[in-house]
């Protein structure tokens, strides 16, 4: 089977700054990797880099085979990937409801958009509830279920998630994990997520990168880099 | 008291012309950042192109059309040639762009149709109606209210009611998540800038019947009073520079008829100056500080 995302090499960085020194990754469909590492390893940098919000200096991204470069930042999610940016990227200024409306506007098939957007409100009960409140008066959770749920109505083949534990509290981290594993299970979903919670990461991927100084120091089955003490004492510090 | 109503209702009249043309500047302030020192040479040039139009077919509206999609066009072209290509890390740079284009307008007006005023046409009578023997609205100033009552409601359902509404605010608030959204950002933005200088040409349509007639520096003095009611309502606000139009409108109105028409400039730069002192942030500012 070949892999839904392939870096290669990838090299990036701020201005005159790099931090990607040729990365290689590949997730296959179907599956959850967990981008792990230390604050500055590159985490973030990747994530942008791979959604075309920061130009590669070096290297290519490969979806489904098809090389990335030149795709404008707003064409990637007609290409089928969704990214929740750092922060969730909750618009304040909009409901609830114009959130989610806003990741479906650029579907042609307004039928399945609008069914797209009933399941999000069957899914993430709260929202419903709270469909024309304002993102910034929500708490930091339902922030959470909006951010996930404007990602979904657009029915991406690969969802990238910048830190989706960042300020939440223990349980619904929990929550949040859960559900990347039932939709990966349900729908097929591919998930690429970058996380500093490790445990909570690894609990629920399938494949564990850790990140060092902008290179991949090992890419390995999650299984493995959990129960490997060794591993784990080499790689995670723990 | 007779008095008193002729300079309350010409006052908003005039404020009606000044609350749209504020409008206008609001609409680019809060898609781009960009306070548009060029609005106003920007409108006097769709109004010249009414004025061609006009001449050459003999029809006012045709040329009143004209100048509604002159507006729209040199928006967009500003925007596409000009300002997308400025350095926005210093807000001061579009700022010296926008009063560079002042100068490149008026100049090539001048050339083009010469320094000297030209005679602009009103559509309807300016002659008051009288009402039980008070002298009230004219004919045109029942155009001027609902030709800009009409454009405000059709922005605030475009903004509130469509999808391209919903865009074009979400460009504004968050750009880079709107592009992960796959909202062409840029785009949105000159279609900001169309929607604001079709505005802004609209209002140019609008006043310069009412003042000497049409000259390449014809909204000078209408850019610096709705340049005020904007502040005084907040750029950020479209309400507030309706609101601002009109009590600017007004306040200009009883100084001319009170105290004289001279005044009117001094008038105006004493209130901004009064606004930027007291409340820079206009009267319509939400309290929270500025988004980072």
């Amino acid at each position: 089977m070949t892999d839904l995302l392939t870096a290669d090499a990838l090299a990036a960085g701020y201005g005159p700054v790099p931090v990607l020194h040729g990365v290689d990754l590949s997730v296959a469909p179907g599956t959850i990797a967990a981008v792990i590492g230390a604050n500055g390893a590159g985490k973030t940098t990747l994530l942008r880099t791979l959604s075309g919000m920061l130009r590669p200096t070096a290297g290519r991204i490969l979806l489904d085979g098809e090389d990335l470069r030149g795709t404008p930042v707003e064409q990637l999610v007609r290409r089928g990937v969704a990214h929740v940016p750092e922060g969730r990227g909750v618009i304040g200024e909009f409901t609830v409801e114009e959130n989610l409306r806003l990741g479906a506007l650029w579907r042609r098939d307004r039928a399945d958009a609008a069914r797209a957007l009933d399941e999000v409100y069957q899914l993430f009960e709260p929202l419903a509830r709270r469909r024309r409140h304002l993102g910034h008066q929500l708490s930091g959770g339902e922030r959470q279920m909006l951010a996930l749920g404007r990602a979904l109505v657009s029915r991406p083949r690969l969802l990238l998630l910048d830190e989706p534990s960042l300020g939440l509290a223990p349980r619904v981290v929990a929550q949040t994990m859960a559900l990347l594993r039932q939709l990966r299970d349900d729908t097929g979903l591919t998930v690429l997520l970058v996380e500093q919670n490790v445990r909570s990461a690894l609990a629920v991927a399938d494949q564990g990168v850790v990140m060092s100084l902008g290179r991949v120091a090992l890419a390995a089955p999650a299984d493995r880099l959990r129960d490997d003490a060794e591993l784990r004492h080499a790689y995670l510090g723990f | 008291m007779d008095r008193f109503l002729f300079l309350t209702l010409d006052g908003l009249s005039r404020g009606a012309v000044y609350a749209a043309f504020a409008l206008a500047l609001v609409l680019i302030w809060r898609a781009g950042r960009i306070v548009n020192f060029a609005q106003g040479a920007m409108a006097v040039a769709a109004a010249y192109v009414a004025y061609s139009v006009t001449a050459a077919t003999g029809s006012y509206w045709l040329g009143f059309v004209a100048a509604l999609i002159a507006g729209l066009l040199l928006g967009a072209v500003v925007d596409v040639a000009v300002m997308r290509l400025v350095d926005h890390r210093s807000p001061l740079n579009p700022v010296i762009v926008a009063l560079g284009l002042v100068l490149l307008i008026h100049a090539v007006l001048g050339m083009v149709y010469g320094n000297e005023y030209l005679p602009a046409q009103a559509p309807f009578s300016r002659t008051a109606l009288t009402v039980g023997g008070l002298a009230v609205l004219s004919p045109y100033d029942l155009f001027v209210f609902a030709a800009v009552g009409v454009v405000g409601a059709a922005l605030v359902w475009i903004f509130t009611r469509t999808a391209i509404g919903l865009r074009m605010r979400a460009a504004a608030f968050a750009p880079e998540v709107s592009r992960l959204l796959g909202v062409n950002v840029s785009g949105m933005l000159t279609l900001g800038w169309a929607l604001a200088s079709g505005v802004g040409a609209l209002a140019g349509m609008l006043v310069i019947p009412t003042e000497l007639g049409l000259h390449p520096h014809a909204m000078d003095l209408v850019f610096v009073s709705a340049f005020t009611a904007a502040v005084v309502g907040g750029l950020d606000s479209p309400p507030g520079a309706v609101v601002g139009g009109l009590g600017v409108g007004l306040l200009l109105s009883y100084v001319s008829g009170y105290a004289g028409g001279d005044l009117i400039p001094l008038a105006v730069l004493v209130l901004l100056l009064a606004v930027l002192l007291l409340r820079p942030g206009g009267l319509f500012a939400p309290v929270a500080a500025r988004r980072v």
